[in-house]
C-alpha cells in the first residue's frame, strides 16, 4: 500500500522534471490525484529532486492548498474577505459553521464535507461567494447555502 | 434562419446561472425547431445584469438581464431568440457602457475567448505585428511615452522597466505575468483572463519583444479555476497559430508562456514572493535591491508586470502612445479598469479614463449600495487601501491625487460598504488578514499585525481607549516604516484611515 503511494508520488515528479521550478506543479498534482500530501510522499519528492526534505517540507506547509491530511468527499470553502463581508459574508460563514457543526478547516464526522475559508473569489459584486468542489456560487444567502449543501 | 445567441461563460455569470441559462436556451430552442449558434463569450462586466443573455440583430446585439433559467421559456416564447422581445435594448448603446473608454476591456464580453479566429477578427495581433514592424527599442519607447504605469498597485512606469530589462545581459530572461489578483473587491484581472486571454499572450509576447525574453510564465492564483483553463486553451491555440513558439508570426521573436497555478497565499501577488513561489520555494519577501529586472526569476532579468499592465500594451502598440496617453489625468495616464464591489446596485467593471471621482463610480455608474442604505465607506485598492467616506468622493482618482489623500489607487477596487458597517471591525480585520497571511519574514508585518489585531480588541472593549489608540498609532507608523514589502508596509492604511475618518466607531 505505502509502497504503491511511493511508486505513485515518483511517478508523479519525474513527470514533471522538465520543467523550471517544478515543486509546486508536483505538489498540486500530487495533492489533487490522491487528495493530500503525506510526510512518506515528502521524502520521495524530496528524493527525486534532489532537495532536502526539510525544504519540501517548508513549501508543503506554507501554501494553504497543499492539505497534510485527507479532505471530505466534498470542500466547501466560505470567503470571508471585505466586499463579501460588506453583503453578509460573516452571518454567512458563521450558518455554514453551525450547519455542518465543524470549524473553518475541518471535516464533517461522516468525512463527507470539509468546510474552508477563503480570501477572495474574485467574485466580489455578486456576493457573498462560495466555491463548492472548484464551482463558484454567488449571492450565497444562508438558505441558498443549505441547498447547496443539501445537494451534496 | 440561425439565431446567434450569446451567453457568459464567465464564473461570476456562472455563479449566478449562466451555464444553466445557456443550457435552457439550447433546450427549448430544440424543441421549438429554432436553430441557435450558442457563443459562450466573457463577460460585459455588468454583473448586476448577470446572467446577461445577448441576440444578433440587424441593429446590433441586444440584451435580456438578468435572466433566470425559470424565464428562458417565456423569453423565447416572446421572441428573444429574434429580439424582437422586450428587454434592455442594443447593448453597446447602454449608458453605463457608452460612458466608458473600453480600451483594455475592448473585446471582453464581445469575443469568443476560446476563439483565435474572433480575437484576430476584433483586432486581435495589430499590437504584436505593429510591434514587430518597429523594432524591440522602438516598442519599449512607446511604452515609455504611454505613460502606462504598473496596474497592479504600485504603479511604476512599465517602460522603464521594460527599458532595464532590454539593457540588462544574460543567457535568458523571463517575462512574469502576475496573475496572483489576491485584493478583495477586484477581479478584472479573471475576467480579462476569462474572456479575452489571446490579449494577454499579445501583450506578453510584445514585452518580450521589446526585452529580449524567451520564456513566459503566468502565475495564476488557484482561487481562479476556470482562468485557468481559459488561459491554458489560449496557450495550446496561440501555439496552434504560430503565436507563441518559434519564430512568432514568421519574426525572430522565439517566445512561449506556460501558466504556473498558486496555492493560497495572498504573499504571492507581491513580486519578489511570486518570483521565490514560481522557483518552487516558499514564497518568502526577497529584500530588494537587486530589482527583479535585473536579477529576478532563477537571478535572471525579469519583467514582472500585472495582467492589466500587459493586457493594454497591445492597444497602445496599435493605436499608439499618444492616444493612449491622451486619456487620464495628471501623471495617471491612459485609463484605468476599476472593479465596483461589495455592497453596490450596480457592480461591475468601469474602465476609463483616470481622473473619474470617486462618487462618479460609486454612486454614477454604482448606483449606490446594493441594499439601499447610505453609502457609509468605501475601500479602495484592496485590503491594503484606504477606507474613505463619502465626504472623499470629490477626489479625482489617480496615484497622485489618492496618494494625497493618504490613499492609494490599488488594483482598482472599490468596495461600498453601506451605514450598518463597524469600522474598528474592519480595522481589526486588516490586521486579521495581514497576520494571516503575512509571509513571517519581516518581525514589523508577523508580530506587528498580532499585536495590532490585540490592541484593536482592547479599544472595541473599551479598555484604556485613549492609550491603546496612541498604541495603534505607533505600531502602524512601525509597520508603514519597517516591513520589507506592501503587506505589512500597507496594512495600516485601511487602520488608520478608519480611525481618521470613522473614529466614532472606535469610542
Amino acid at each position: 500500500m505505502a509502497d504503491a503511494r511511493s511508486a505513485r508520488v515518483r511517478e508523479i515528479t519525474e513527470a514533471h522534471l522538465g520543467l523550471r521550478g517544478p515543486l509546486l506543479p508536483v505538489l498540486h498534482a500530487v495533492n489533487d490525484q490522491l487528495g493530500h500530501i503525506e510526510p512518506g510522499d515528502v521524502a520521495v519528492v524530496a528524493d527525486v529532486l534532489n532537495v532536502a526534505v526539510a525544504e519540501v517540507h517548508g513549501v508543503v506547509t506554507f501554501y494553504t492548498d497543499f492539505r497534510t491530511a485527507p479532505s471530505g468527499r466534498s470542500t466547501v470553502r466560505i470567503c470571508r474577505a471585505e466586499a463579501c463581508q460588506s453583503v453578509g459574508a460573516e452571518a454567512l460563514a458563521a450558518h455554514a459553521r453551525d450547519s455542518l457543526g465543524v470549524g473553518f478547516g475541518e471535516t464533517t464526522g461522516d468525512g463527507g464535507v470539509t468546510l474552508d475559508e477563503v480570501f477572495c473569489l474574485g467574485n466580489c459584486a455578486l456576493g457573498p461567494s462560495v466555491q463548492v468542489d472548484g464551482v463558484l456560487r454567488g449571492r450565497v444567502t444562508p438558505d441558498r447555502l443549505d441547498a447547496i449543501l443539501g445537494d451534496l | 434562419m440561425t439565431a446567434r445567441v450569446f451567453v457568459p461563460r464567465d464564473s461570476a455569470a456562472r455563479s449566478v446561472g449562466a451555464d444553466e441559462v445557456a443550457e435552457r436556451i439550447a433546450a427549448v430552442a430544440a424543441a421549438r425547431g429554432i436553430e441557435v449558434d450558442l457563443v459562450r463569450t466573457g463577460s460585459r462586466g455588468m454583473l448586476w445584469l448577470e446572467p446577461l443573455v445577448e441576440v444578433e440583430t440587424p441593429q446590433g446585439r441586444v440584451g435580456y438581464g438578468p435572466v433566470e433559467p425559470e424565464r428562458v421559456d417565456g423569453l423565447i416564447g416572446e421572441g428573444m431568440l429574434d429580439g424582437t422581445a422586450s428587454g434592455l435594448g442594443p447593448v453597446d448603446e447602454l449608458d453605463w457602457l457608452r460612458r466608458q473608454q473600453r480600451l483594455t476591456f475592448a473585446r471582453v464580453g464581445v469575443v469568443d475567448p476560446r476563439s483565435a479566429d474572433d480575437f484576430e477578427r476584433h483586432g486581435g495581433m495589430a499590437g504584436l505585428r505593429a510591434a514587430l514592424a518597429m523594432g524591440p527599442e522602438a516598442v519599449v519607447e512607446a511604452v515609455v511615452d504611454s505613460g502606462l504605469r504598473g496596474r497592479g498597485g504600485a504603479g511604476f512606469p512599465a517602460g522603464i522597466k521594460w527599458r532595464t530589462v532590454a539593457g540588462a545581459e544574460a543567457d535568458v530572461k523571463f517575462v512574469c505575468c502576475n496573475a496572483d489578483e489576491g485584493d478583495s473587491g477586484t477581479y478584472a484581472d479573471r475576467m480579462l483572463m476569462e474572456g479575452d486571454p489571446f490579449t494577454l499572450l499579445e501583450g506578453m509576447a510584445i514585452a518580450a519583444y521589446a526585452t529580449g525574453a524567451t520564456e513566459g510564465f503566468v502565475y495564476l492564483r488557484s482561487e481562479y479555476p476556470d482562468a485557468v483553463v481559459a488561459m491554458e486553451a489560449a496557450i495550446d491555440a496561440a501555439r496552434a497559430r504560430g503565436w507563441l513558439g518559434e519564430h512568432v508570426l514568421g519574426s525572430d521573436l522565439s517566445f512561449d508562456v506556460q501558466v504556473r497555478v498558486g496555492a493560497g497565499a495572498y504573499i504571492c501577488g507581491e513580486e519578489t514572493a511570486m518570483l521565490e513561489s514560481l522557483e518552487g520555494k516558499r514564497g518568502q519577501v526577497r529584500a530588494k535591491p537587486p530589482i527583479p529586472a535585473l536579477e529576478g526569476l532563477f537571478g535572471r532579468p525579469t519583467v514582472v508586470n500585472n495582467v492589466i499592465t500587459l493586457a493594454s500594451v497591445p492597444w497602445v502598440l496599435a493605436h499608439g502612445a499618444q492616444a493612449y496617453a491622451e486619456h487620464g489625468v495628471g501623471r495617471s495616464r491612459g485609463t484605468s479598469v476599476f472593479q465596483l464591489a461589495g455592497n453596490v446596485k450596480q457592480g461591475g467593471i468601469v474602465e476609463t479614463g483616470f481622473g473619474v471621482t470617486l462618487g462618479e463610480l460609486v454612486e454614477g455608474f454604482g448606483g449606490g449600495t446594493a441594499s439601499g442604505r447610505p453609502v457609509r465607506a468605501v475601500q479602495v485598492g484592496g485590503p491594503l487601501g484606504a477606507y474613505l467616506p463619502v465626504s472623499r468622493f470629490d477626489v479625482a482618482v489617480g496615484y497622485e491625487e489618492m496618494a494625497a489623500v493618504g490613499a492609494m489607487v490599488g488594483h482598482g477596487g472599490v468596495v461600498v460598504f453601506d451605514d450598518t458597517v463597524d469600522m474598528s471591525r474592519m480595522a481589526r480585520f486588516a490586521m486579521e488578514f495581514c497576520a494571516e497571511e503575512s509571509c513571517g519574514k519581516c518581525t514589523p508585518c508577523r508580530i506587528g499585525s498580532v499585536r495590532g489585531v490585540e490592541v484593536i480588541d482592547k479599544i472595541r472593549a473599551g479598555e484604556d481607549r485613549d492609550a491603546n489608540l496612541a498604541l495603534l498609532d505607533d505600531l502602524c507608523e512601525l509597520m508603514a516604516d519597517g516591513s520589507l514589502c506592501a503587506m505589512g508596509g500597507l496594512t495600516p492604511m485601511p487602520v488608520r484611515s478608519a480611525v481618521e475618518h470613522f473614529g466614532e466607531d472606535f469610542r
